[in-house]
């Protein structure tokens, strides 16, 4: 890839704003259409872009294995460990209200929200990272005449 | 009229869901399209390609005859279509899908959880166990395939030197 020289330029200029806008989709999932899920996988295309221009072991250097299964484990974590908080609140597993002061459900509701969801996100961008580097780093690289 | 070209078979499902992206938003369904758009048209066709990459380039011509594959598409085909002659008009008001639990959500929600966006509200409070379920089979499928695929270097280095020993 090394003589692809506007394929480089282009996706080091669009990576940033890939991730800026995965970050508005997973903190504006309350207003508008998106959330955990889309903002993870948004994430994760910009890493995998990077790979796919700049060879997979520049992005092991970038993000190493060992960090994405970290991520995968605390998102799922962050999840379920919400859902513990309120239980040791003495409210109902996944209950936000524990989260608030008494009569303030909603803003125990508002912060689960952005918990939970912050979990799935971590999950799915780590989870989908980890799925490509697995299947990139076993095959071969492709030559630039087989495209 | 055969495609045996993955790659061209790989883009053209890539092209399928952003199509189908299309129909959801034409649906009123953006959260729905919204991940179809970036799962199914993007991350699933990078695994695809992924996964083509080390396996082969064109599909094998088949062993057996299409008679029996064809007859199973036809068929099923048209069971879902004759299904279809069952379901209310599209966008009528008063079907089970308008009347079960849709209008208690959209009153309930500004109220108890204050939220504009109801999809979330549903997703992440409601059905928060729904949501936890889903989180913990894609944190399965990531590990599952990290334990079939992934090659740590301490075994690589290993098998090479079994190459070279053989």
């Amino acid at each position: 890839m090394e003589h692809h020289f506007i394929l480089r330029v282009i996706s080091k200029m669009l990576i940033p704003p890939i991730m800026l806008y995965a970050l508005y989709v997973q903190f504006h999932g309350d207003f508008g259409p998106g959330g955990g899920f889309q903002a993870g996988v948004i994430f994760a295309v910009a890493f995998i872009l990077y790979a796919i221009v700049f060879g997979v072991e520049t992005l092991t250097l970038v993000c190493p294995p060992a960090v994405l299964r970290a991520g995968m484990a605390l998102g799922v974590l962050l999840y379920a460990g919400t859902g513990v908080y309120s239980l040791l609140r003495g409210y109902n597993y996944l209950d936000y209200a524990a989260l608030a002061e008494p009569g303030h459900a909603e803003h125990g509701q508002h912060l689960g929200i952005l918990l939970v969801e912050g979990g799935v996100g971590l999950t799915v961008a780590s989870a989908m990272i980890a799925i490509f580097v697995a299947f990139a780093s076993r095959s071969p690289d492709i030559k630039d005449t087989d495209w | 009229m055969v495609l045996r070209d993955l790659f061209a078979a790989v883009m053209l499902s890539g092209v399928f869901s952003l199509l189908s992206a299309g129909l959801f938003v034409a649906l009123d369904a953006v959260d729905v399209a919204f991940t179809e758009a970036a799962v199914g048209a993007g991350i699933s066709t990078v695994l695809m390609l992924g996964t083509m990459a080390f396996t082969s380039r064109t599909e094998k011509p088949p062993q057996h005859s299409r008679a029996l594959p064809i007859l199973v598409v036809v068929v099923t085909g048209a069971a879902l279509i004759y299904g279809t002659a069952d379901l209310p008009p599209f966008g009528s008001p008063d079907t089970p899908v308008q009347l079960h639990v849709a209008p208690e959500y959209i009153e309930r929600t500004p109220h108890e959880i204050g939220l504009p966006n109801i999809v979330t509200a549903v997703l992440a409070s409601y059905r928060g166990f729904d949501t936890l379920g889903e989180t913990t089979v894609i944190f399965t499928a990531g590990i599952a395939v990290i334990v079939l695929l992934h090659r740590s270097s301490g075994r690589r280095r290993k098998e090479d030197e079994d190459e070279e020993e053989a």
